[in-house]
């Protein structure tokens, strides 16, 4: 085969799977470069590494697809940490603790995203500045909350949560799998799904096609509370405690997923199959770089490089 | 005269399909020669060629009597070609001075702008064009009519003297189009040579001195307007006879449909009006006259201040769109690329999307029940589209227009509102879209027009309310209509006014 008839394929493999190849070149490169990284082990291991971003990247599918952006995810990760710790360590009965403690933490995340819809909806409040303002508020009041020391001395079964397996696969990514699978039935075969992709492609036609947009917009910034704030309770039960500091800058991370997944800033397109791959595909370029002892600030001008050509990519292919 | 301009023999082919097939376009100095053929005619291919848009594959082009390569659009403005786009290039956030002198702006000591002599450049220009405007005033704040000047002051500042205007009426009340023209044979009168593009044909015969017709990327003929009338250009555009432009069926009137109690909202004053089933009811007025505002209340899309209005008969007071929908209205909206179709979907979702509830399945939508849904529509009106997943970014005007037209079909519809529902679109498309109106009202459903021409409305309505500033100044039944009545109801309040100061 010439180089020509090369070129012309592999771009046209590009312009059909887009990232799915960038990843499929990764895992290749890597494979050669280290023998130990295509063990089941190590990949599992990826997957528990990448899934508490992957989870997050996952809602902000949701509010990116609607051309907005959730920069508080970050702080909204300690938070719910902290108030799920601080519930676990109220003296209850197990039966009672767990449930609550996670559920406080979610309910949460329901209320960070209901109070940045309500800001982006009815005052008509840009995203940026509403979820930067959320940023600052939710990580000074984890500080403010802890007076700044972690909170320690948990329940011994919470650490189960990020830390057990079942049948081999850590649980957390199982949750990311669920996560996944849960948010691309949502957005390819429910209603709700086709009004995400509707009111980021155009907000103005959808209202005037019948939807509510307000409360589309209003649904996906508490999907992206709810979801930041479960990556804060798995991020906790790793850490086994309640760290007013967990979380910092995962807001860059997350979008940087999302984006190398093909996602369109300006909203209206892009998938959480392309999300995964995007996450993962940042988490297999970190592991890749561990295995091979590079250091780490090298690592973020690496990484920072892959996500410039990955997305590059991404646009010669379309 | 020499040619300014001459095209010879231009081809331009895309995978599949032959844009350009030799087609040759001249353009002498002061004249306005107009350009016509429906979409996909080649006219836009041939001025991005012109324009240095796209690269021809065979043909030779010549500016004052000299071969030329026009390889960019920055070569174009070297050559002194330019475009001027129906959505204008302009930048909104800077002033009419600094957009005018854009990347040319006259410069004092350190490359600081000489603000003064920039202003002053800029006034001589409109004063050029018989405008006085305040060129420190953002370009974002004016309105359609005074941003076409300052792209027009452009052209004249880069010394354009071949000028091609696409639709440069179609965003313009009849006055302001007066104005244009105006403008048009002052540039004619410098010796520019201009490339009018039109699908309204009136203006073709007021300001053209002569008119080519492009058919499926090929010459249908040149000829001098004087010498050919309305309908033989139609036939050449066509390409076949059109017994009629405007094929209104007698009128079947049923019950009545809507009314509308001394509505008011805004500028809307004492709006009441009744429209009957099987009857198509225009909307005449200026722009901002309040015709679209009134639409935008009945679809409860705006809020309704004052006044009562009813749906067959019931009281209806929508709090948002989707209880009109609900209820049986549908809005075809002006500008359907902007707010009526979702641009980055297909025809299927672009059909559904009002009414999914019908399609789904528990959670789910159920994509056969839609494709049904949708196949019988396309199949009904005829739209024309390789299939149901095609995007509808890559459809002609006129089908996308009935794609919106399906969506309310698709949520069953008892009255329909069109707002300038042929604008953009060609005369053949022009003419379905007649005959499904046609069709609508014969089914039963209440059909309003809101249009800014006035042939349209006379040639399908059965009645036409008149609005000015806000009012109904008027309603006139399809016999007594005429163009004059409709503007002086239309322009009443104005003269008013304006007789006062």
């Amino acid at each position: 085969m010439s180089t020509d008839q090369t070129v012309k394929k592999v771009s046209a493999a590009l312009a059909e799977y887009g990232i799915g190849v960038a990843f499929v070149l990764e895992l290749i490169l890597f494979a050669v470069l280290s023998p130990y990284f295509l063990t089941a082990e190590n990949l599992l291991n990826v997957t528990l590494q990448t899934s508490i971003t992957a989870i997050i990247a996952v809602g902000m599918t949701f509010v990116i697809l609607t051309a907005g952006i959730d920069l508080s995810v970050g702080s909204v990760v300690a938070f719910a940490g902290v108030v799920t710790t601080v519930v676990l360590k109220l003296d209850l009965s197990p039966m009672i603790a767990y449930p609550l403690g996670i559920g406080a933490g979610l309910m949460f995340g329901v209320l960070t995203g209901g109070v940045a819809g309500i800001f982006v909806t009815k005052f008509r409040i840009t995203p940026f500045i509403v979820t930067l303002a959320l940023m600052t508020i939710w990580r000074g009041l984890a500080f403010v909350v802890t007076e700044g020391r972690p909170i320690w001395e948990l329940p011994e079964g919470f650490a189960v949560l990020a830390r057990g397996r079942m049948a081999e696969i850590p649980i957390p990514t199982i949750i990311m799998l669920i996560v996944f699978g849960a948010a691309h039935f949502v957005l390819t075969q429910t209603r709700f799904g086709r009004y995400v992709y509707a009111v980021g492609g155009n907000v103005e036609a959808a209202r005037l096609a019948g939807i509510d947009t307000n409360r589309v917009l209003m649904q996906v910034y508490v999907i992206s509370g709810v979801l930041a704030s479960l990556g804060g309770i798995l991020l906790a039960s790793r850490v086994n405690s309640g760290q007013p500091n967990a979380g910092l800058m995962y807001e860059l991370d997350v979008i940087a997923a999302v984006v190398v997944g093909g996602t369109s800033l300006f909203g209206g397109r892009g998938t959480v199959i392309g999300t995964l791959i995007g996450s993962l595909l940042i988490g297999v370029l970190r592991n890749g770089l561990n295995l091979m002892n590079v250091e780490s600030y090298v690592q973020q001008v690496i990484v920072g490089i892959v996500i410039l050509l990955a997305v590059m990519m991404d646009r010669l292919g379309k | 005269m020499n040619n300014l301009l001459s095209m010879n023999s231009i081809s331009k082919k895309y995978p599949g399909v032959t844009a350009l097939d030799a087609v040759s376009f001249e353009l002498k100095p002061g004249e306005v020669h107009c350009l016509v053929g429906e979409n996909g005619a080649g006219k836009s291919t041939l001025m991005k060629i012109l324009g240095g848009a796209v690269a021809m594959d065979a043909g030779i082009i010549e500016v004052s009597g000299s071969a030329v390569t026009v390889s960019s659009p920055a070569a174009a403005q070297q050559l002194g070609i330019g475009v001027i786009y129906q959505d204008f290039k302009l930048v909104n956030d800077l002033s009419v001075a600094e957009n005018v002198l854009l990347g040319q702006e006259p410069l004092r000591r350190w490359k600081m702008i000489d603000k003064n002599l920039m202003h002053e450049k800029v006034r001589q220009v409109l004063g050029q064009l018989g405008e006085e405007l305040d060129t420190h005033v953002r370009v974002g704040t004016l309105g359609m009519a005074k941003r076409q000047i300052v792209e027009i002051a452009k052209t004249l500042v880069r010394n354009m003297r071949i000028l091609v205007m696409d639709e440069p009426s179609a965003s313009l009340t009849e006055q302001e189009i007066r104005n244009l023209f105006q403008v048009i044979r002052r540039l004619k009168k410098e010796g520019v040579g201009i490339i009018y593009i039109s699908h309204r044909l009136d203006e073709i015969f007021e300001i053209g001195e002569r008119v080519t017709v492009l058919r499926d990327g090929k010459n249908v003929k040149t000829a001098a307007v004087s010498e050919v009338d309305r309908r033989t250009l139609i036939r050449w555009m066509v390409g076949r006879e059109l017994e009629q432009e405007y094929p209104k069926v007698p009128l079947k009137r049923g019950s009545e449909i809507l009314r509308t109690e001394q509505l008011g909202a805004g500028r809307l004053r004492d709006i009441s009006l009744g429209v009957m089933r099987g009857e198509i009811f225009g909307i005449a007025g200026l722009v901002g006259a309040g015709r679209s505002e009134l639409a935008h209340i009945i679809f409860g899309a705006s809020k309704r201040e004052k006044g009562k209005v009813y749906l067959d008969g019931k009281e209806f007071n929508p709090a948002s769109p989707s209880e009109a929908i609900d209820a049986g209205v549908g809005l075809l909206t002006e500008d359907r690329n902007r707010y009526g179709l979702l641009m980055q979907m297909n025809v299927r979702e672009n059909v559904s999307l009002s009414k999914i509830r019908d399609v789904l399945k528990g959670f789910r939508i159920d994509k056969t029940k839609e494709r049904i849904a949708a196949q019988g529509f396309v199949d009904q009106l005829r739209i024309k589209t390789p299939s149901l997943e095609t995007g509808v970014e890559t459809l002609s005007g006129g089908n996308r227009q009935k794609v919106v037209l399906a969506r309310w079909l698709f949520t069953r519809s008892k009255l329909l509102i069109f707002d300038e529902p042929t604008a953009g679109i060609d005369v053949g498309a022009k003419f379905e879209i007649y005959n499904l109106m046609n069709d609508l009202a014969e089914r039963g459903i209440g059909v309003i027009i809101i249009s800014s021409e006035l042939p349209e409305l006379l040639g399908m309505c059965d009645r036409i309310a008149v609005m000015c500033e806000g009012r109904i100044t008027g309603v006139l039944n399809r016999e007594e209509a005429t163009q004059e009545k409709i503007l002086a109801l239309a322009t009443q309040f104005n003269e008013a006014t304006s007789s006062v100061h």
